[in-house]
Parts: structure tokens; C-alpha cells; sequence
């Protein structure tokens, strides 16, 4: 079975980004999102979209995840990129699809670089603050890793029952597609509950 | 090591419906002291709900059950911590994105210092020939091998029992035997709900459940007959 998509998934490696403190990575992460927002331009968004690719480069991330990253994300940027040209004109909607790429690419490293106990940790470090407001940052960083690692996973339960309806003659009915499609996802959710519950994780 | 008893106490469960409760098991009381038991029984006959019962994912609705002379249901956490479950479909059970962050995961609770964590995640993986794979992500494995992953986390934290829900009944036929092997050859008492009658013969006691009831309880080959024979009642054989 193969990763359907790159998002949560590390790779381990060597390089300068995979050795770089977590911290350093959330927040260049952190002030590239906020300059993409805030500094907006045609030559800027080919700037971003540059910076994105040199540093997915240095990352050594294989190339072929990094386009299925990429693909992913291309359906919905282009769909907003065309309502974009519909409503502001064609530069507004290349500026918009490059942003969200670039945006998505510097994603996809700092997943990519980073294992998720290290994030965890290092989150649980950052938030510990919240101890006080009755907060467990432990559960709170498990809850955004497992976010995470649901998008793949749906995926792949999508994939399955659209074969199953592609099979049964019904993928012109969306309800044939959608009803088992949300009865199987609520059911992984419970599982995966029941799955946590068991290795005690909660429990403290 | 010991092997722990588990008390069934009248414990029965059954769940509101808009007709009135429905029973699922009924009040059951048993102690099992023996290091493999086994349970089988028919789809819906509620043996998974009986062995749920064991770590508390199931609280009983009617009377009690024990470990070593303690509440499951009150003292779920102090309970789980003795009491590790395998379940059917290892997707459902590793959430991690590589194979030694989801054993790190079972190890949090136990290990604080990441560094420690990571170094004992990885000495369970060697135990079960995945340390190559430590880095590998849990969607490449193959259904064997994160079966085998899953059982990894739940070992890791070395529990008194094992309770495994149809560990293989989602395997090919050379995966069953290795994780069949595998369980018969832990230290800890395991309870293993299985339709696989050659893995349940290997065991030492074995509760036959049929609509909600342990309908037979006794060495494994008389259980076996004893299903045998009632499913070939029932279809007519």
C-alpha cells in the first residue's frame, strides 16, 4: 500500500532542515505565512514560490511525494484560483495559486523534516502554560497530530467507497457514495477512540 | 511471571433500544486463571463484547468484573494499565506516522524523557524484527506487519494480559501463524477471540459463546466439538 498523500508523513533524512530545531522550523513556517498574507505581488509570489522550492530542495525530499503534495493541493487552488480570475482578473488568480503552493510546499517540509513525537514535544513545551487554565497540552498536541494523520487515512477510505459504488453501477448517485463514505469515517473515528482508550492514553 | 485472575462477576451488559434493552451478554460469571484462553463463537454472539469487558472499553451493566481482585470499571486507567488489546484492524490501532512513533506513543505515559522513549521504542521493535522498518511509514507496512506493529505497542509497555479481538481474521494465511506463534509464545495470559479453531485448539481453556451466553466453558477440543457441532445444527449440516 502506498502514502496517498505526503501530509504527516515524515521522511526521514539528513539534511539541514531535518537537523534544524523544530522551534526554527514553526517559526520561519510562522513569518513565511504571515509574509504571503501581508506582501502581496506577482514578483513576490514567484519569490515565495522560489524560497518554497529551494528549501523542499535542500530539504532532500523525494521529489515524487513533494508533486503528490503539490497535486493534492492543485485541485483546490485551482478551483479558487478560477473563481479568482472570474472575480479580480487572470493576475489575481496566478498570484492566489501560487501562494497557496508555496504555502502548501512549506507545509509539506516542515511535516516532511519533522517526526511528530518532536513537534509533539516540542509543543507540549510551548503550551505548558495552559496547565493552568485546567488544559492538557499532552492531549492537545495528540489531538493535532491525529488530525494530521486522519487526512491520509480518509483519503484512502474515500478511494475505497467510490470503488465500491464505482462496482455496485452507482457513481452517478452521490448518496450511494456519500452515506458510506461518512458511516465509515465516524466508525474509524470510534475505533481509533477505542484503540486510544485501550493503550490508555487519557487515562492520566 | 504470574499469571493474573480474571473475575467475571455476574457481568452481564445490555443496551437501550427504542423496543426495550437488549441483551448482548448475559450476567456471566467465570474465573479464568489459565495462561490461553480462548473464546469463540458465531458473528454478533458477543464474545468481542466480553473480552472489551476485560480492559473496560466495555463497562458492564450488570454486576462486575476483575483483575487480580480489582473493579475494572472503577479503576479503568489503574486497570489498562495491566490489561493490553489487540484489535481486529491494526489501521484503527496505530496512529502514528512511522512504526517507532507509534510504539513511542504507548511508551509516553511510562517514559518522559524523549531521548530514553525513542531508545526503548526502538529496542521493541528489534524484539519483533521491525528496528529496520522504525522509520518506515506505518501506510507502506504491509497488513501482516502492522499487525505485528500494533502488538509491538501493546507489548511495549509489558502488561500482565494480552487481550487480542480476532488478530488475525484480516491476515493471509502465513501472517495468521506468525502472529498466532507470536501470541502463544508471550509470557503474558492472553485472551484470544478467534474463528480460527486450529489457533484456539492451542489453548488451555475455551468459552464458547452463542447469543449472548457462554454456552460452553472447558479444555479446547471439547469446545471446539462443541461449536462444531452447534453451527452444524444450525445451518443443517
Amino acid at each position: 500500500m502506498s502514502t496517498p498523500y505526503l501530509i504527516g508523513t515524515y521522511q526521514p533524512g539528513t539534511s539541514v532542515v531535518h537537523r534544524m530545531p523544530v522551534g526554527v522550523k514553526v517559526a520561519a513556517l510562522a513569518v513565511f505565512s504571515v509574509a504571503v498574507v501581508a506582501v502581496r505581488s506577482m514578483p513576490a509570489a514567484w519569490a515565495y514560490l522560489a524560497v518554497a522550492l529551494v528549501v523542499a530542495l535542500v530539504a532532500r525530499l523525494p521529489l515524487r511525494l513533494l508533486g503528490r503534495a503539490a497535486r493534492a493541493v492543485l485541485v483546490v487552488a485551482v478551483a479558487i484560483a478560477a473563481f479568482q480570475w472570474w472575480f479580480h482578473g487572470r493576475d489575481r488568480a496566478i498570484e492566489t495559486l501560487l501562494d497557496l503552493v508555496s504555502l502548501s510546499l512549506m507545509a509539506v517540509v516542515l511535516t516532511g523534516t519533522t517526526p511528530v513525537n518532536a513537534m509533539l514535544d516540542a509543543f507540549i513545551r510551548w503550551v505548558t502554560q495552559l496547565r493552568r487554565l485546567g488544559i492538557d497540552p499532552d492531549r492537545v498536541a495528540l489531538t493535532i497530530s491525529l488530525a494530521m494523520q486522519a487526512i491520509p487515512g480518509t483519503f484512502a477510505i474515500a478511494a475505497e467507497t467510490r470503488d465500491a459504488a464505482r462496482a455496485r453501477g452507482l457513481e452517478r448517485r452521490p448518496r450511494a457514495y456519500l452515506s458510506p463514505f461518512v458511516i465509515r469515517v465516524v466508525a474509524r473515528a470510534q475505533e481509533t477512540g477505542d484503540a486510544l482508550a485501550a493503550r490508555g492514553v487519557g487515562d492520566d | 511471571m504470574t499469571v493474573p485472575t480474571l473475575t467475571f462477576d455476574g457481568a452481564g451488559v445490555t443496551v437501550p433500544t427504542p423496543h426495550g434493552d437488549k441483551l448482548i451478554l448475559a450476567p456471566t460469571s467465570l474465573e479464568l486463571t489459565e495462561r490461553r484462553i480462548g473464546v469463540i463463537g458465531a458473528n454478533g454472539s458477543g464474545k468481542s463484547t466480553l473480552a472489551r469487558m476485560v480492559n473496560g472499553l466495555v463497562t458492564a451493566t450488570t454486576g462486575r468484573v476483575l483483575v487480580d481482585g480489582v473493579d475494572v470499571a472503577a479503576h479503568a486507567a489503574r486497570v489498562r494499565r495491566r490489561v493490553g488489546f489487540v484489535f481486529t484492524d491494526p489501521a484503527a490501532q496505530v496512529v502514528m506516522p512511522t512504526c517507532v512513533e507509534d510504539v513511542e506513543l504507548s511508551l509516553r505515559r511510562h517514559v518522559k524523557r524523549a531521548r530514553e522513549r525513542r531508545e526503548r521504542a526502538l529496542d521493541v521493535l528489534a524484539r519483533f524484527g521491525l528496528r529496520d522498518l522504525a522509520d518506515t511509514s506505518v501506510h507502506s507496512l504491509s497488513g501482516g506487519q502492522r499487525q505485528l506493529l500494533a502488538i509491538a505497542g501493546v507489548l511495549a509497555t509489558e502488561p500482565a494480559v494480552v487481550v487480542a479481538d480476532e488478530p488475525t481474521t484480516l491476515l493471509d494465511l502465513a501472517n495468521t501463524r506468525r502472529i498466532g506463534d507470536l501470541l502463544h509464545g508471550l509470557d503474558q495470559q492472553v485472551v484470544l477471540v478467534t474463528h480460527d479453531l486450529e489457533l484456539v485448539r492451542r489453548c488451555d481453556r475455551v468459552l464458547v459463546v452463542e447469543h449472548g451466553r457462554v454456552r460452553f466453558d472447558g479444555p479446547a477440543d471439547e469446545a471446539v466439538a462443541d461449536y462444531v457441532a452447534s453451527v452444524e445444527q444450525a445451518v443443517g449440516a
